[in-house]
């Protein structure tokens, strides 16, 4: 199980969790697990996040492959200018 | 041979000054902008525009128009396609009204004719009957319960129930126990802060040529900061597929996140369409004022507590930002940066983002992170001066670093804040006297940057000489670094490399140009495209020496045989292998794919001095230094001139640029005249320092240099003048009145 860090507005739509643990072992898997166990996120998740691996920002990604050991934080999908 | 290591290197190319390929082009008139094409029999387009903040749109009359002689084509919102996807119906409904024109300028009809003067008598000859509805442009009116509703429906999940029907979506970000932080602070500041909005002041208007057939092909040449990002938008508009839809980027007379969307191009698009014609559209300045994407304007809160000795014990932000009538994602990007530089305990921002009667928000440099950093570099700096506190060590003791848990979430890497702000402490600027009404400024800035989708190819040409093709426009000096990373991987001269920026038929997908991600990822591709070549050419030598490629080494420009068993051959150049390649396989070539990741946060501490005149309320900029980590400067003289061209415009956004909207609605100062940038002689030279800590994630080390610079200057201002008027000020721009009255009122 790895745990994913919710932004602090997501608490509400998980649960009331800051912290979910998630049986992934990618990002794919880790935002298939979110939308199918907190429905309520699904609109979040379909509009895009980032997703924060040991503090390396990633925008997609689907396999990068995460474990147990491994910070993981969900976040906006970046953008910039 | 091995090329996959991000190995430590003494550079030969990289680092130096070499002369921009685009130099003498630019400076002779010879590059070609968005309005500089033309085509036989093309057609000139206009745009009519609302003269209400906020009105419906009960008919349109395009009869009288449309008999006009010259007139070939009117097209209104009925001509576009219906995406489905909320993202790009909204570009839709901007680029011509649907069922209400939204704010002060919004394209409601245009008109293709066959000159500009019947055109414009075109336009005036639409008959558009308009329903006035109440209108908003302040965030915190729209805030209110009562508010004009100036779109319904359009919160998401994340509003929470009872808020005004203009909040689009709200963010919560932080960590730790803030009624306990603040318990054990002596002292707690807490602050109210509006910030105008500004626009990105790129020189060159918006402007495109469209061409649309009859068998479904189009061609579109325009000034765009992403012309896969214009084909994308433009096919899902006008119902196009994309590979019928070729769009090439002209030279760019800058964007700063201001052309990474679309304003003009379906329009365009539809009209040739219509006609059969070419059609050109080019914004006059005063379109660009009205209808493009200024950045949000915005209202916060900001709370901080600190203890006698510099340490903060606990800090809160309320940010809202206003992005127009559209539903914007800027917010968040404020609320995540806005305490980035320190190392908290109890952290916690909040966001809004809210619709008003104003035109849809586009990016600019860092979007979102100026506005919320100057609030909390700005309470910071109070309470350093309320403590008598140096601000600089009261930085460096609260410094996010190695390990730091960032008030946005994740844990952070290696990253250069404390050595950015020793640099700046040891710099003879820091300790450097003042005088009377003078005061000097300090703020941190962060940005995240990131890399994206990117793809380049890269051919050896039969004379040595090498060809990259890349595909995104080159708004600050990216032909010239990408050039230079091929030479250094290659082991060649810079003089031997020319970079291209092609159309959206002739290499695959990239991102847009922002994010700070040019020079970090496609120099990452062109790296690897370069090894890939390299290989390949290692490959050719040792067929020709008779020995297998595994023992044949690429040094200085040359394969060379290495290794025992290798043999006794003198090395083959670039040149000596690209001559005969012809007869020992084919063109040889490398290309690189790659959605890139692990560009690598940013940031930058920024000092100024000022000098207010008491009389006037005008402020002087005495002198400027920006210390920026750049991982690695490749070209150093556009890393500078990144950090102070974001300097600058950060001076324009704290003391005079703004949006002004009268009772009316109405933007008031649609013109350079009246909405004032900073020009040449407004400012001192910009003093630079590069800091290089190198990013893990690029071959080079490079980090995105791009938007940092823009977030510190809103705060550095503020608090030097607030220091220099001696009357601590809460609103940008401090424009002279402003800064008049509140120093009538201390």
């Amino acid at each position: 199980m790895v745990k994913v860090k919710l932004w602090g507005s997501l608490r509400d739509l998980a649960e009331g969790q800051d912290v979910v643990d998630v049986d992934a072992s990618n990002f794919k898997q880790l935002l298939d697990q979110l939308e199918l166990r907190y429905p309520a996120l699904s609109p979040q998740i379909k509009r895009g996040v980032s997703l924060s691996l040991d503090g390396v920002i990633y925008r997609e990604a689907w396999f990068t492959p995460i474990s147990e050991d491994n910070e993981i934080v969900l976040m906006p999908y970046m953008v910039g200018g | 041979m091995a090329l996959d290591g991000n190995e430590k290197r003494e550079f030969k190319v990289i680092g130096q000054r070499v002369k921009r390929p685009d130099g003498i082009d630019k400076v002779t008139g010879k590059a070609l902008f968005g309005a500089d094409l033309t085509a036989p029999g093309m057609l000139t387009g206009r745009i009519l525009r609302s003269p209400h903040a906020h009105a419906r749109i009960v008919s349109i009359d395009t009869s009288a128009a449309l008999a006009m002689p010259g007139v070939k084509a009117v097209v209104t919102s009925a001509d576009l396609a219906e995406p489905e996807d909320d993202f790009f119906r909204d570009i839709k409904d901007n680029v011509l009204a649907r069922d209400k024109a939204l704010y002060d300028g919004h394209a409601v009809a245009a008109v293709a004719a066959t000159s500009r003067s019947a055109a414009r008598a075109a336009i005036r000859a639409i008959k558009v009957e308009y329903e006035l509805l109440p209108h908003v442009t302040d965030v915190d009116e729209a805030m209110k319960a009562d508010a004009p509703v100036v779109q319904a429906n359009r919160a998401d999940e994340s509003v929470p129930a009872g808020s005004s029907p203009n909040v689009t979506s709200y963010f919560e970000f932080g960590h730790g126990d803030l009624e306990a932080g603040f318990a054990k602070a002596d002292t707690i500041l807490e602050r109210s802060f509006k910030t105008a909005a500004t626009h990105q002041g790129y020189i060159e208007p918006h402007a495109c040529l469209a061409s649309l057939g009859h068998d479904g092909r189009g061609e579109l040449w325009c000034c765009t900061q992403g012309q896969y990002n214009v084909r994308t938008i433009c096919s899902e508009i006008c119902g196009i597929e994309a590979t019928q839809l070729r769009v090439t980027a002209s030279e760019i007379g800058g964007g700063f996140g201001g052309k990474t969307t679309c304003f003009i191009e379906p329009v365009a698009l539809a009209l040739a369409r219509k006609s059969g014609k070419p059609v050109k559209i080019v914004m006059s300045r005063e379109e660009v004022f009205r209808a493009s994407g200024p950045t949000v304007s915005s209202s916060s809160d900001v709370k901080i507590g600190m203890t006698k000795d510099g340490r903060i014990t606990a800090a809160q932000a309320k940010l809202r930002y206003q992005g127009g009538a559209f539903p914007c994602g800027t917010v968040e990007f404020g609320a995540q940066a806005a305490f980035a530089a320190y190392d908290l305990d109890a952290v916690q921002t909040l966001g809004w983002n809210v619709l008003t009667n104003r035109p849809k928000e586009a990016a600019y440099r860092a979007p979102g992170a100026p506005m919320a950093i100057y609030a909390v570099e700005s309470v910071v700096d109070e309470l350093c001066q309320e403590l008598g506190l140096d601000p600089l060590d009261v930085r460096l003791k609260n410094a996010a670093r190695k390990g730091t848990l960032a008030s946005y979430g994740p844990t952070f890497n290696d990253i250069g804040l404390v050595a950015t702000l020793e640099a700046a402490k040891a710099h003879p600027h820091y300790g450097a006297p003042l005088g009377e009404n003078q005061g000097r400024g300090l703020s941190c800035g962060f940005w995240f940057n990131f890399g994206g989708n990117t793809c380049v190819s890269l051919n050896i040409n039969h004379d040595g000489t090498v060809g990259v093709v890349e595909g995104n426009p080159d708004i600050g000096g990216s032909r010239a670094s990408i050039s230079m990373m091929a030479a250094e991987e290659l082991g060649i001269g810079y003089d031997k490399v020319r970079t291209v920026i092609t159309d959206t038929n002739s290499l695959g997908f990239n991102d847009v140009t922002d994010g700070s991600r040019v020079t970090f990822a496609v120099g990452l591709a062109t790296i690897e495209a370069a090894r890939a070549a390299i290989r390949e050419m290692c490959k050719r030598a040792a067929q020709i020496w008779g020995i297998d490629a595994e023992a044949v080494v690429w040094e200085d420009g040359a394969a060379k045989p290495s290794g025992p068993n290798a043999g006794d051959h003198p090395p083959m150049t670039l040149a000596e292998i690209a001559a005969v390649m012809d007869n020992t396989g084919g063109p040889i070539a490398g290309h690189h794919e790659v959605n890139a990741d692990g560009a690598g946060v940013s940031f930058g501490v920024h000092l100024v001095d000022t000098e207010v005149d008491t009389e006037t309320g005008a402020t002087k900029i005495l002198r400027y230094t920006v210390f920026q980590d750049a991982g690695k400067a490749i070209h150093p003289d556009y890393v500078e001139g990144q950090m102070q061209g974001g300097a600058v415009q950060g001076i324009g956004w704290a003391l005079n640029e703004e949006y002004i909207y009268g009772e009316d609605g109405r933007l008031q100062n649609a013109g350079f005249l009246d909405y004032r940038v900073p020009v040449a002689s407004d400012l001192p030279e910009i003093e630079t320092v590069i800091l290089e800590i190198p990013n893990p994630g690029h071959p080079y080390g490079v980090r995105g240099v791009g938007e940092t610079s823009i977030v510190p200057p809103l705060a550095a201002l503020s608090n030097a003048v607030s220091r220099a008027a001696n009357v601590r000020m809460h609103e940008l721009p401090m424009s002279p009145p402003r800064l008049l009255k509140a120093m009538s009122e201390r």
